[in-house]
C-alpha cells in the first residue's frame, strides 16, 4: 500500500531524500517530464492535450516533524530541538530513528521528581535521546551533531476503516497525489512534492519563483480536535465526514467562489465534504497564492488525530473520498479556472 | 491642489461599502466607477487588486493604498443558529462584544459571548453572532461558512472631523481617487488599490508584478497617540505623517528627507511616522525584485480597526496636498 510504505520512510524537514526518491520511482510512468529543483523538491508534468487547457498545480509536502542533535553529553546522552511544531509531553519513553540507530527519548523518572516538579510540564529541555551508549566517546561513532532523528510508527489499520501512522502529515497528500497522476484529465497538469513545510513552507516560497498556474490544490493533513473535551463547533474538522476544504488560516484567504464551486461539486457528485472551521496553522498555500500576479488556491485536507506525533489517525472513507473529490475537481476543471 | 475641494460624500460612500480582506470586490467597483473616466489603464490581476494608470513620460511612480478592512469570518453554524467566528486582520473578539456586525448581503448581526454552564455569571470567552434566527437552518439561508462580516459604523462629517468604520484605509484610497481626478502631472502614475493588507500586505506582494516603478508612495492610516495624557507623538490635526519605519520597512532617508523638504517648501504640515508594531502594504512592495525606493503618507486615526474611527480634515487635506505636491516635485536621485 503506497500510503504505508510512505508513511515508514523517514523525511523530517531538510532530509527529504528517502521520499523524494520513493516518489520519483513512482511518478515515472504516471508524467512526461519531472525535475527536481535546488531546494529538493519534485516538480512533475502531465503534458496537455491541446495548448489552451489551463495549468493546475497539485501540491503536497513531503517533509514530516522530528527531532535535530544539538548536544552530546559526557555521559553519551544527546540532546534535541524539535524541527516543526511538536507537543514534548508526547515524546517521552517513545524510541526514534537517528539514521539506522535506535534511540529512546528519556527524562527524569517519576520517582525521582519532586512533588512540584510532578506538576510542571515537560520542555524539550528536560528530555534527552538515550541510544545505550556510556560515554560521549561512544556516542559519537554513532551520532554527530546535526543529525536529524525521526518518529518510528508503523502504519496499521485500527479498527474497521481507521489508519494509524507518523508522518500521515502529509505523506497522505503525497499519496494522494500520486494516486491522482494515475489517470489523465483535461488540463495542463502540474505536481509538486515539497520540502521543508512544517519549518515554514520553505520549498513553496521557491516553487512560487518560478511557477504560475491557473489554479492551485494544496493537498495536506489538519488538526481533528473531535475529542471529548471540546464542544462541536471547536472540533476544527471530524473524522469520517469527508476531506475539508479550507476558508482562511494564518497566511491564506481562500477565494470564496472557488470555496463554492468546491461546496457545490462535491454536493452534486455526492462527496462528503466538510469546511475547516479553526482560522489558525498555515500550509504551502500561503506562498502559492501569491506567486506572480497572484494564483487562485484551495485546500483539501484530510482530517488528523493526534498530527505531529508518533501515532497519528486518518479515517480511510476520508482519503478515499479525497482521492475522488480531486479526481472530480480535474475532470470539471473548466468550471474552475473560467471567470 | 489646495485640497479644499474634496468630495467628503465619495468618503462617505467608500467608507461605508462592505470589503473585509478577500472580499474587495465592492470598493473596488466604485472606485473603478470613479476613476474610469481619468485614467488610461484599468485591471484587477488575480488576488484583486486593482491597478489604473495615468500615464505620463517622467518617472514611473505608484501610488498603493489597501481596499481592505478589518472583519470576521463565520466558521461554524450551530444548532440554534448561533453563528461561530474567527477574527479577519488585527481585532480581538473580546473587544466586539455588543457590537453590531454587517454581512455582505446586509443583514446585522450582535456579537456576544456565551454564557459558563459550570459557573453562573462567568462567561465562557467564547463569543457568536447572534442574527435574529431560532434554528441553525434558518442560519443557513442567510450564512455560510467563510462568509465575512464587518462592524457598523456610520458615517459622520463635522466641520473638521469624520467619524466612521473603515477609515483605515478609505481614506488612502479617498486621497488616491481625488488626486486622479485632479493631478496634471508629468510622471508615470501607476495607481494600485490593494487587497488583503489587513492579514499581512498580501496584495501588495503581487500589485507590482508586472509594474517595476521607479518610486512607490504608500498611503495609509496610522495610530495616533493623542488619547487623554498622551502626548508628543502622531496625533490628529497635526498634519500628514511622513512614514520613518514601522515593523515591516526603514524607509531611506533619503526619500523620507526628500518629502520632508517638499512638505516644508510648499508649506505643507507635517509630522513623522515611527511605529515599532504593524506594517503596511509598504513591507512586500520596498522588498520587491531588486528592491523598489518607497515612502508611506499616513493619516492618524484614533480607534483604528474599532469601527468608530476618527480623523481629522486637516491631516486628510494635508496628506492630499503632500502626495500633489512629491508628484510634482519628483525624487530626483532614482
Amino acid at each position: 500500500m503506497l500510503l504505508k510504505e510512505l508513511c515508514e520512510l523517514n523525511g523530517v524537514s531538510g532530509n527529504e531524500k528517502k521520499i523524494r526518491e520513493f516518489i520519483l520511482t513512482q511518478i515515472q510512468e504516471k508524467v512526461d517530464t519531472f525535475q527536481v529543483d535546488k531546494i529538493g523538491n519534485i516538480v512533475a508534468e502531465q503534458k496537455p492535450a491541446s495548448p489552451n487547457l489551463p495549468k493546475v498545480l497539485l501540491c503536497a509536502h513531503m517533509d514530516e516533524v522530528g527531532l535535530f542533535i544539538t548536544e552530546i553529553t559526557a555521559d553519551g546522552y544527546l540532546k534535541f530541538q524539535p524541527v516543526g511544531g511538536i507537543d514534548p509531553q508526547i515524546l517521552i519513553s517513545k524510541p526514534i530513528a537517528i539514521g539506522n540507530i535506535q534511540g529512546i527519548i528519556g527524562t527524569k523518572a517519576i520517582h525521582l521528581q519532586k512533588k512540584e516538579e510532578r506538576k510542571q510540564i515537560l520542555n524539550i529541555e528536560d528530555l534527552y535521546i538515550d541510544i545505550g551508549a556510556n560515554t560521549k566517546e561512544e556516542a559519537e561513532k554513532e551520532v554527530k551533531i546535526g543529525d536529524y532523528a525521526a518518529f518510528i510508527g508503523t502504519c496499521d489499520t485500527i479498527g474497521k476503516e481507521y489508519v494509524k501512522a507518523k508522518a500521515l502529515d502529509d505523506r497522505a497528500g503525497c499519496a494522494l497525489i500520486l494516486e491522482t497522476l494515475a489517470d489523465r484529465y483535461p488540463c495542463h497538469l502540474l505536481a509538486a512534492f515539497t520540502v521543508q513545510e512544517e519549518v515554514g513552507l520553505r520549498g513553496s516560497k521557491v516553487i512560487s519563483n518560478y511557477l504560475q498556474p491557473d489554479l492551485a490544490i494544496v493537498v495536506e493533513a489538519t488538526r481533528a480536535a473531535d475529542v471529548q473535551e471540546c464542544d462541536e463547533e471547536d472540533w476544527n474538522v471530524t473524522l469520517g465526514k469527508g476531506p475539508a476544504c479550507s476558508l482562511m488560516d494564518s497566511s491564506t484567504i481562500y477565494p470564496p467562489e472557488l470555496i463554492r464551486k468546491v461546496s457545490d461539486l462535491a454536493r452534486i457528485s455526492n462527496i462528503p465534504l466538510q469546511f475547516r472551521k479553526s482560522t489558525a496553522a498555515s500550509n504551502d498555500a500561503g506562498n502559492i497564492h501569491k506567486a506572480g500576479s497572484g494564483v487562485p488556491t484551495i485546500t483539501l485536507s484530510i482530517p488528523c488525530r493526534n498530527i505531529h506525533s508518533m501515532s497519528s489517525m486518518i479515517c480511510k472513507t476520508d482519503y478515499e473520498n479525497c482521492l475522488t473529490l480531486l479526481r472530480t475537481i480535474l475532470c470539471h476543471i473548466g468550471e474552475f479556472c473560467s471567470e | 491642489m489646495s485640497g479644499q475641494n474634496l468630495d467628503y460624500d465619495l468618503l462617505k460612500q467608500l467608507t461605508q461599502c462592505f470589503g473585509p480582506s478577500g472580499n474587495e470586490r465592492e470598493v473596488a467597483d466604485l472606485i473603478a466607477r470613479e476613476v474610469n473616466s481619468h485614467v488610461m489603464d484599468s485591471r484587477f490581476d488575480v488576488l484583486g487588486n486593482l491597478i489604473v494608470r495615468k500615464p505620463g513620460k517622467g518617472k514611473k511612480i505608484l501610488i498603493a493604498c489597501h481596499m481592505d478592512e478589518v472583519g470576521v469570518i463565520i466558521t461554524a453554524i450551530g444548532e440554534q443558529g448561533y453563528l461561530y467566528f474567527a477574527p479577519v486582520g488585527g481585532i480581538k473578539n473580546s473587544d466586539l462584544s455588543a457590537k453590531r456586525v454587517l454581512f455582505k448581503n446586509r443583514r446585522m448581526g450582535v456579537v456576544n459571548q456565551e454564557k459558563n454552564p459550570l459557573e453562573e455569571g462567568k462567561p465562557s470567552g467564547k463569543f457568536y453572532i447572534d442574527i435574529g434566527v431560532s434554528s441553525e437552518e434558518e442560519a443557513r439561508k442567510i450564512v455560510r461558512e467563510g462568509d465575512m462580516a464587518v462592524l457598523v459604523g456610520d458615517y459622520q462629517e463635522t466641520p473638521s472631523h469624520i467619524l466612521s468604520k473603515a477609515l483605515d484605509d478609505r481614506l488612502g484610497c479617498f486621497i488616491a481617487v481625488e488626486l486622479i481626478k485632479q493631478i496634471q502631472c508629468e510622471q508615470d502614475l501607476y495607481f494600485a488599490f490593494t487587497v488583503q493588507e489587513e492579514v499581512g500586505s498580501r496584495g501588495a506582494k503581487t500589485v507590482v508584478h508586472g509594474i517595476e516603478p521607479d518610486l512607490a508612495l504608500i498611503l495609509d492610516t496610522t495610530l495616533s497617540f493623542d488619547s487623554p495624557k498622551e502626548k508628543n507623538r502622531t496625533s490628529l490635526n497635526r498634519g500628514a505623517a511622513v512614514k520613518v519605519m514601522d515593523r515591516t520597512i526603514v524607509v531611506s532617508p533619503l526619500i523620507k528627507n526628500w518629502m520632508a523638504e517638499v512638505a516644508a517648501q510648499q508649506d505643507i504640515p507635517f509630522q513623522w511616522e515611527i511605529i515599532t508594531a504593524g506594517g503596511t502594504d509598504s513591507g512586500p512592495i520596498h522588498l520587491t525584485g531588486s528592491g523598489i525606493p518607497t515612502g508611506g503618507i499616513a493619516i492618524p486615526v484614533r480607534y483604528l480597526h474599532s469601527g468608530n474611527e476618527i480623523a481629522a480634515k486637516f491631516d486628510i487635506v494635508s496628506a492630499f496636498q503632500l502626495l500633489s505636491a512629491l508628484l510634482q516635485n519628483p525624487f530626483q536621485e532614482i
